[in-house]
């Protein structure tokens, strides 16, 4: 299983006697783009939080990045990154700042910080707005400098949860640019999103209903086996009998 | 008389222009959509013609009462859901609702027709307090609140945002529904795709208004004719050819990307015969209508060009 980015099998999440993970198996290869899509409530979040090492599942067998997620939590999140459209940066922080800072909790040296960063201020144009605060930057600018944080120590693997919430249309494509440049430096990503567009540009997907995979293949067999054009259809179909909603 | 009316509305928070120059009306009746990312400006209209907030400059009148002079009148006959969850948390399902009526000098029973359809789905958890209901399950609560007291107008800020694609199709038969009742809706939303389901809808980005018309007037007016481009490898068609001289823009869009030529030719075999000398399997173009989305990034980018101009021509001489 060395070459698989994730595995989870049988993997459930109980809550008193309610199951809001039900027994999913899946893997993500090394270098995937893999989207992560469901209904409200269907159970995407608390996937997540297990495969980021913040929750422990009650059963089932799970590995990320090589590592057990029962036993070797701090291990996995030292290999991934993370990244919300909720919670990413500190905004009374500079870019500089909030790099400085990222970098170190994830015990990249202070010399390796120091090149990187510049790197990446120039490589996102952002010299001018260097010394700035984070809060002062427009939404999309605060997106993608959010995204190449989160990759900024290099994790195997970088979870995406709903990373262009609220972006404008350009900037979201810009996003997705950066996206495809990860995967292509390796980095395995894993993305949830609202947004059925970006579910054609992901290797594969998975569609969650009431805490089970649903599907899971390329978006080009799904929509040949739900017979339709579009993936709003597919997961439309899929996410039409789901018993739950919520958050 | 329309049911609302901006004149030049401007509203700035200390050095940013929230909204910029903005005139639009809402006719009786109509479902009318703003569209636009976050910092769009919409959430600032949304509190100026509900009252909450004052602008700067321009007028604005809801129902014929001036937004500033008779903004007690106002808020007695709108419905407003803001775009972030304002109930009360820990009343229930049904004290909300109660809440509500009686403030506005109304019951339940009495406007209980408007809200039947929207309130029989969350009826059996009446005494669940608020805080503990699902997403989209709270989203009906606040609809239902917003209308206990029979509003003429209803305000709606990005009801849809974060909220799956079935729920999403759902809140929008909602207010399919609504509008037979005659009540003029104005509705925000990031969502490009929902456009098409509006009366009329004003294009926003930064501020500013880009663009006011019927959604299919809108990507009717698109200026150039459209491709839509797939190969095996799209990342990799997208990078060759959004560097090719002869393609003005090219972005990605679902399976396809979009794609303009720098000249006017309708011709399919240009692009199939510009894209071959990338050898990439699978090549396949067709010709293909614009979406709302592609006449939103074509406005942004017109947009952008402008104020670039406008800067190179404001530097002082010598830079």
């Amino acid at each position: 299983m060395a070459d698989k980015a994730i595995t989870c099998k049988e993997l459930t999440k109980q809550f008193g006697d309610f199951k809001a993970v039900d027994k999913i198996t899946f893997d993500v290869n090394q270098g995937e783009i893999f989207g992560f899509l469901g209904a409200n409530g269907a159970g995407k979040t608390t996937v997540m939080r297990i495969l980021c090492g913040l929750s422990y599942p009650t059963s089932g067998e799970a590995t990320v990045a090589g590592f057990d997620v029962y036993k070797q939590q701090e291990q996995i999140k030292r290999n991934i990154g993370y990244m919300s459209q909720k919670f990413s940066l500190y905004d009374n922080l500079t870019i500089l700042e909030n790099i400085e800072f990222y970098g170190g909790v994830y015990g990249v040296s202070r010399p390796e910080i120091k090149t990187r960063s510049q790197e990446l201020v120039s490589t996102l144009g952002l010299e001018k707005e260097a010394k700035k605060l984070v809060g002062e930057l427009p939404l999309g600018w605060k997106q993608k400098l959010a995204f190449s944080v989160a990759i900024f120590h290099r994790p195997k693997i970088v979870f995406l949860d709903e990373p262009t919430g609220g972006v404008d249309p350009l900037t979201r494509r810009q996003f997705w640019d950066m996206i495809y440049q990860a995967a292509a430096d390796g980095i395995t990503v894993f993305v949830t999103t609202h947004y059925m567009d970006e579910a054609e540009y992901c290797n594969r997907i998975t569609v969650m209903v009431d805490g089970r995979v649903e599907a899971m293949d390329t978006p080009a067999k799904l929509k040949e086996r739900f017979n339709t054009h579009s993936m709003d259809d597919v997961f439309y179909q899929l996410a039409r009998g789901a018993k739950r909603s919520g958050d | 008389m329309p049911s609302v009316s901006l004149q030049h509305i401007s509203k700035n928070y200390g050095d940013v222009k929230a909204v910029e120059n903005v005139s639009f009306d809402v006719e009786k009746g109509e479902l009318f959509g703003l569209i636009g990312p976050d910092g769009a400006g919409k959430t600032s209209i949304f509190r100026i013609l509900t009252t909450l907030l004052l602008a700067d400059e321009g007028s604005a009148t809801v129902e014929g009462c001036d937004v500033v002079k008779d903004y007690r009148a106002i808020r007695n006959q709108v419905g407003y859901m803001p775009g972030r969850f304002s109930l009360y948390q820990d009343l229930t399902v049904e004290e909300n609702l109660n809440f509500f009526a009686t403030i506005f000098g109304t019951t339940i029973q009495e406007n209980y027709d408007l809200i039947k359809d929207i309130y029989e789905q969350i009826k059996p958890f009446s005494n669940r307090r608020a805080g503990k209901l699902s997403g989209g399950m709270k989203q009906k609560l606040a609809l239902c609140c917003a209308l206990i007291h029979k509003p003429t107008v209803l305000f709606l800020d990005e009801p849809t945002t974060g909220v799956d694609v079935v729920s999403r199709k759902e809140f929008w038969e909602m207010l399919a529904k609504l509008k037979k009742q005659n009540i003029s809706i104005l509705v925000s939303t990031p969502y490009m795709d929902e456009a098409k389901l509006c009366d009329r809808i004003a294009l926003m980005q930064g501020g500013k208004i880009m663009s006011v018309d019927k959604p299919e007037a809108i990507v009717q007016s698109y200026p150039k004719p459209l491709f839509a481009v797939k190969a095996a490898g799209i990342y990799q068609l997208l990078q060759d050819l959004r560097t090719d001289e002869a393609v003005e823009s090219c972005y990605a869009f679902g399976e396809y990307l979009h794609l303009t030529l720098k000249n006017d030719s309708t011709d399919e075999k240009q692009v199939l015969s510009l894209a071959a000398k990338y050898h990439h399997e699978g090549l396949e173009v067709k010709k293909t209508m614009a979406t709302i989305e592609d006449s939103f990034i074509r406005l942004m980018r017109e947009q952008q060009l402008e104020s670039d101009i406008k800067k190179v021509k404001e530097a002082p001489n010598g830079r």
